[in-house]
């Protein structure tokens, strides 16, 4: 029975009701995009990171795996690492911004990539075939419209895109690393070092060889795994507060949204709470209405913000940089339930203590 | 129709409400005594604390002084969750506005006071009979919106007896109704008193609906005149 008035209640005022469910729902999406993207950019660097096909890592002293640019180790220890026994292949690149947005693009020298990835699969055009040539990913292709043949701006000069490649292999635009080293000024110098393996078992035994040498003290060697397991939230300084920072704001937004439903609702059915108490309604009966409706409320707003999820998702990968990606983080949302339904209850505390504690013959006699 | 003992005793009651400084007397030593299957009326001007007789008769409100016993409960001693408990169990009200909850259909709104007092919120066969007597069982699924005064008067009462009260306690019951749907009401209340033996109190200042009841009581100035 007082899930049927519930829901009456819900149905008697759906502008009000459709209202705080939208707000919910945008605050459950505001988690769950935040947290789908922070997944989904770990992942997909972790995704192409293993698409270089290195077992070694190496990144010059004070740099962090997450750095977007700079070139400071010099390119000459490609050829020292090349000549260490176990290995077969070493290349580096260079990472420089593409100059918008999040957008990278590395210098890398073709042959030897792509003999260590295994190869780009280039679903249009081919490798580099002019000092002008530039190659992209296809989803950075298609975000763009680009085709090869495009004119396409990057590190503020203008190239031709000459071939378009599967996505997941280190980034999703790339041009010779000779190029981008004289562009930038850092002709000779580099960003990373990848490196080969005859037998991957031997990665632990050829890095632990590398850190012990004192030439190399400081710079950051490490196995693909280990490298790629430094792509987490917890190496992300600051995205963690921001998370809870984002996700406290959100759960405050809903539960005001709530809060003045509830306690408008409350202001609106006096004389109604004054019927139920007249009839024999324990504060309790009356708590667990409004509750009830609060809960309610909670669950669909969270419902609609996993669907708004898919919808931000869909805008990401349309109109965001193409280095942003979002997953859809299922196992966040019993997460965003609880915290959209808690809140929502939370919101109604105060407007259904109000409503319990009603004088019943002055709610009888609310006009 | 008297079948039983008192079932209402009321004792030396005094009501004092405090407004701004002024302490104002509404009952000044009430006593009144119901028997179980009586139909009463209860008249007088405005302001002869009959509405405050039938808040505290009801456990809406608690007196300063004095003892109200309900089929044996003293209201006087209960606290107010006390007394909401003796709401749902002993008491029904008709009020003069209906006072039907809006989004609930006519039926919903009689099962949750099955609901409130814990009962299964479909009515038992014999009350079929009781919603047929009434006139309202085509109209059961109705919000009260879709029905006139008269028949959201009719729920009320349904309402209000679904739990088998000891009292029914009614407000101004025709306050609002024409007169075609009041004499209808009257009627009814006097045949659930006939036929049912429900014993009903009811605050009218309308001598003609105090006519329907079997004894009338008149107050004035916060006593019992007659």
């Amino acid at each position: 029975m007082v899930n049927q008035l519930v829901a009456e209640n819900l149905k008697h005022r759906p502008v009000r009701t459709l209202l705080s469910i939208v707000a919910i729902g945008i605050e459950v999406v505001l988690i769950l995009t935040l947290v789908g993207l922070s997944r989904g950019m770990i992942d997909e660097a972790q995704r192409r990171a293993r698409g270089v096909g290195a077992d070694i890592w190496v990144r010059p002293p004070g740099t962090s795996v997450l750095s977007l640019s700079g070139a400071s180790m010099p390119e000459k220890m490609i050829a020292y690492f090349a000549s260490q026994p176990h290995v077969v292949v070493a290349t580096g690149s260079i990472v420089q911004s593409a100059g918008t947005g999040l957008d990278n693009v590395q210098g890398i020298q073709i042959e030897h990539f792509e003999k260590m990835s295994g190869g780009f699969r280039y679903l249009e055009g081919g490798p580099f075939a002019g000092s002008e040539d530039l190659i992209v990913d296809e989803r950075y292709a298609s975000q763009n419209k680009l085709k090869v043949g495009s004119r396409w701006k990057v590190i503020n000069r203008e190239w031709r895109v000459g071939g378009i490649v599967e996505p997941g292999k280190l980034t999703r635009l790339f041009l010779p690393m000779n190029l981008v080293q004289d562009l930038t000024g850092n002709t000779g110098k580099i960003s990373q070092i990848f490196i080969k393996l005859d037998d991957s078992k031997n990665t632990a035994e050829v890095v632990a060889a590398f850190k012990a040498n004192p030439q190399l003290a400081g710079y950051g060697i490490f196995s693909i795994d280990e490298y790629t397991s430094l792509w987490s939230i917890d190496n992300l300084p600051a995205i963690k507060p921001f998370i809870f920072i984002v996700i406290f704001i959100a759960v405050t937004v809903g539960f005001i949204v709530v809060f003045l439903s509830m306690y408008t609702a409350v202001l609106e059915r006096t004389r109604e709470i004054g019927v139920l108490k007249s009839l024999g309604a324990q504060p309790g009966y009356i708590l667990g209405i409004l509750l009830r409706e609060a809960g309610v409320l909670g669950l669909l707003g969270a419902v609609l913000g996993v669907i708004f999820s898919f919808g931000t998702r869909m805008l990401v990968a349309r109109f965001a940089g193409a280095m942003l990606v979002q997953h859809i983080v299922p196992d966040w949302w019993p997460y965003t339930t609880a915290l959209a339904v808690g809140g929502a209850m939370l919101g109604t505390l105060y407007p259904a203590w109000k409503a319990v504690r009603q004088d019943t013959l002055e709610a009888l006699s609310y006009d | 129709m008297t079948n039983g003992g008192p079932i209402i005793r009321v004792q030396a009651l005094r009501k004092v409400f405090r407004v701004g400084d002024v302490d104002v007397e509404a009952l000044r030593g009430v006593d009144l005594s119901v028997n179980k299957g009586d139909f009463v009326a209860i008249v007088g001007p405005s302001g002869s604390g009959k509405s405050t007789l039938f808040h505290i008769l009801g456990g809406l409100t608690a007196p300063t002084s004095g003892s109200v016993s309900i089929d044996g409960t003293d209201l006087a001693t209960l606290s107010e969750n006390g007394r909401t408990r003796v709401r749902g169990s002993k008491v029904g009200f008709v009020f003069q506005k209906y006072n039907l909850l809006p989004t609930l259909s006519a039926r919903d709104n009689i099962a949750i006071a099955l609901d409130i007092a814990g009962k299964a919120t479909e009515p038992d066969a014999s009350f079929q009979d009781v919603l047929r007597f009434l006139g309202i069982e085509h109209r059961l699924d109705h919000k009260p919106r879709a029905m006139s005064g008269g028949e959201q008067q009719r729920v009320a009462i349904a309402r209000a007896i679904v739990n088998q009260p000891a009292i029914l306690l009614a407000d101004e019951p025709t306050g609002n109704l024409d007169t075609a749907s009041s004499d209808a009401v009257l009627a009814l209340l006097r045949d659930l008193n006939q036929r049912m033996g429900q014993t009903i109190l009811m605050i009218t200042h309308n001598p003609e609906a105090a006519a329907y009841a079997n004894r009338t009581v008149k107050m004035r100035d916060g006593r019992i005149v007659s």
